[in-house]
């Protein structure tokens, strides 16, 4: 009975190899002519073999390349070519023209006359009050109170069923510069609702991936009362920058760095991760870090300019599905 | 170039007081700022063509001040101070060399030159828009929140000559909410429509015996910010708040279409009189120029500020360009060969380079990089 190779009919060549039946010959004579197609096998079984054969085939004439391309290399020395980047998404994200130029005067003066700019010039000191949904359930409620650990200066109410409409003026009154509200949906929260409260922006996320405290492995003890520094990590566009300085007027303006606790917001890919970490320097170079506190994920959803108005309020952007995610290589932030 | 600036198409207002020309033949926007100064404080909530050449731009300012810009020198002129009721402006209008401003508290007021003798009405609070009819110069119209349509005539300004009625109350017996946010003069009879925020776009025509109104469309969900009329007077485009821009057919009070781009609130849309354009503005600082017909997004400019409002010009041709900068573009036509002046005269009709919208990306996905060449080595 003859092996795979008679059930290549198409193929000219008769150097197919052997079948599985006599396997004295090494496989490497195996040579798969260039008009042999492995899917015309109707057999299962002896397409799957051919298959295998025709990976193993392919892994090792990469194999051979590399080799050959690295002999080269060395060969010329010096004057080898410099090597190819790979390409990746984040390489190739299409430019956003809306990306802020740092000498660009007209943006410069914007973002010092916004809605923040009494933070950034020192009038104001943050003062959050972190709220959830109405009747939110255990994981909740631990994420609000860990939440507001590590954020300095910052009060958990219970929501008792409150429109928002109407906290945000009694907030107003006791000198609140922030509310976040966070939405839970089936016991896990899943939103956050970030509003600058004296007339500032309100910007809406979608959250994902909370861990607790105590589903981190390897996390450090307890954050302490120190302020942490924050770092903003790519936040490169307009809106970027509009949502950089929201999570920048959270947190008290002069860190204590005695504390050695940091908040990183990393944006990447118009995902936003929290991290809260405590590091030490163990010598110039060399950082230690332990992870304290919750992480979590957000992606915005819209930014509405004034406070909370979900319904008349106008939208500064707001996230259309299918006219923005046309491109996987075109961001937002 | 205080030359060119009457050579641009769009005007926009922003939010930090500084009015920007875009000339969209050679994609080029330029500020333009009255004191050396930049201030929050004069932000752009109103602007106005001061005469009907279209020499003057009347702008007016959150802290209460009008300026007139001339586009032929490429400079603010004038400033007066406008002061009276509260709250900013919310139209702007010229009539017989005197400026007609109306502000949110509701006091309507004619400017004279000599300032001595200015007539003042309350048109009721909480207004958000004025217009003038283009039509008959005398007669503006207010509408607002909670404050129903109102037509006045400037020479008897005690009563208003029309005064719109509420619709009747809904399936619910509810008395339904009245919040006009714009409104505009249909040409040619007396009809006015106006949208509201509360997502409806409704035809008045005083004419008739009922205060009601004539028509009423719903569109979207979200608050109707800004109005303007289409070539045809036959259908209006919208904006809303939430980005939405939709042209609604007025004979039938349907939606006929639907342009798209919008990422943040409209603001401010204004047609051309002849050619099939919309251009918009809003607050995700993008001014964007349509076509009516095919939806196609023509134009889209990234300004780096929010934009309150825009005047088009009504000129007929757009390709109008000043004799000046022809002599280096015929240097350029002769060092080349026949394909650029293949490229040049499709160069007109195709989108700013670097534009990601993908509607557009298959019309120059091969010419792109001769595009850049061409732009670094011309005027």
């Amino acid at each position: 009975m003859s092996g795979p190779g008679s059930m290549a009919s198409g193929a000219a060549g008769s150097a197919e190899g052997p079948g599985p039946v006599d396997g004295a010959r090494a496989p490497e004579q195996a040579l798969f002519p260039p008009g042999f197609s492995v899917s015309e096998i109707k057999n299962k079984q002896r397409r799957h073999f051919m298959f295998l054969r025709w990976k193993q085939q392919q892994r090792k004439e990469k194999l051979a390349n590399k080799k050959k391309r690295r002999k080269e290399r060395e060969a010329l020395g010096d004057k080898a070519p410099p090597k190819p980047v790979p390409k990746t998404i984040e390489n190739q994200r299409v430019y956003d023209e809306t990306t802020v130029d740092p000498n660009d005067e007209e943006v410069a003066f914007d973002e010092s006359t916004d809605e923040f700019a009494p933070y950034f010039n020192r009038q104001t000191v943050p003062k959050i009050l972190i709220t959830t949904s109405d009747r939110p359930r255990g994981r909740t409620v631990r994420f609000c109170e860990q939440l507001s650990t590590i954020i300095p200066n910052s009060h958990v109410y219970y929501r008792r069923g409150l429109a928002l409409k109407r906290i945000i003026p009694q907030c107003i009154s006791r000198d609140f510069t922030d509310l976040i509200v966070i939405n839970e949906d089936r016991k896990i929260p899943n939103g956050l609702v970030l509003s600058h409260l004296p007339d500032g922006p309100t910007a809406h996320f979608r959250m994902s991936s909370v861990r607790l405290r105590k589903e981190i492995k390897r996390k450090g003890k307890e954050p302490t009362e120190h302020q942490p520094e924050v770092i903003l990590n790519n936040f490169t566009t307009r809106l970027g920058h509009s949502i950089g300085r929201m999570f920048a007027s959270l947190f008290p303006h002069d860190p204590q760095f005695i504390g050695r606790q940091v908040a990183t917001f990393h944006n990447q890919r118009d995902y936003i991760f929290f991290r809260f970490h405590r590091y030490i320097f163990k010598s110039e170079k060399k950082v230690g870090i332990q992870e304290l506190g919750p992480r979590f994920t957000l992606k915005l959803r819209s930014l509405q300019k004034g406070t909370f108005d979900s319904k008349f309020g106008e939208y500064e952007w707001i996230h259309k599905h299918r006219e923005m995610d046309t491109s996987r290589r075109k961001f937002h932030l | 170039m205080a030359s060119s600036a009457r050579w641009n198409h769009v005007w926009v207002g922003s939010e930090t007081g500084i009015l920007k020309g875009v000339n969209l033949r050679r994609r080029q926007a330029t500020n333009y700022v009255a004191a050396s100064a930049l201030r929050r404080d004069e932000g752009v909530c109103a602007m106005c063509w001061g005469d009907p050449s279209e020499s003057e731009i009347l702008v007016g300012c959150l802290d209460r001040s009008v300026k007139l810009f001339s586009t032929e020198k490429g400079k603010f002129t004038e400033s007066r101070q406008c002061l009276g009721g509260e709250g900013s402006f919310c139209g702007l209008a010229v009539h017989d060399s005197s400026i007609i401003t109306c502000v949110e508290s509701g006091l309507l007021k004619v400017w004279r030159d000599a300032s001595s003798e200015n007539m003042e009405t309350q048109v009721g609070a909480g207004v958000c828009r004025m217009r003038q009819n283009p039509a008959q110069p005398q007669s503006v119209g207010t509408g607002g929140k909670e404050n129903a349509l109102k037509v006045w005539d400037l020479h008897r300004p005690e009563e208003p000559i029309f005064r719109a009625k509420n619709v009747r109350n809904d399936w619910l017996n509810l008395r339904v909410p009245v919040w006009e946010r714009d409104l505009q003069f249909l040409p040619g009879s007396e009809k006015i429509v106006t949208c509201t925020g509360h997502h409806q776009v409704r035809l008045y025509d005083p004419s008739s015996p009922q205060r009601r109104p004539v028509l009423e469309a719903t569109y979207g969900e979200y608050p109707l910010t800004a109005l303007s009329l289409t070539p045809g007077a036959d259908s209006v485009v919208v904006g809303s708040s939430h980005g939405d821009m939709a042209v609604i057919d007025l004979r039938q009070g349907r939606l006929v279409k639907c342009l798209k781009g919008f990422a943040g609130s409209v603001r401010s849309v204004q047609c051309h009189p002849t050619l099939p354009l919309v251009a918009s503005c809003g607050l995700d600082r993008f001014l964007r120029v349509h076509n009516i017909e095919d939806k196609h997004l023509v134009h889209k400019v990234y300004l780096k500020s929010r934009l309150n409002c825009l005047l088009l010009t009504s000129r007929e041709k757009w390709d109008d360009e000043e004799p000046e900068p022809a002599a280096p573009q015929a240097d350029v036509k002769e060092e080349k060969d026949e394909l650029w002046d293949g490229m040049e005269t499709v160069a007109t009709k195709t989108v700013l380079k670097r534009r990601a919208d993908p509607n557009v990306r298959e019309t120059q996905l091969g010419k792109r990089p001769k595009k850049q060449k061409r732009t670094s080595a011309g005027p």
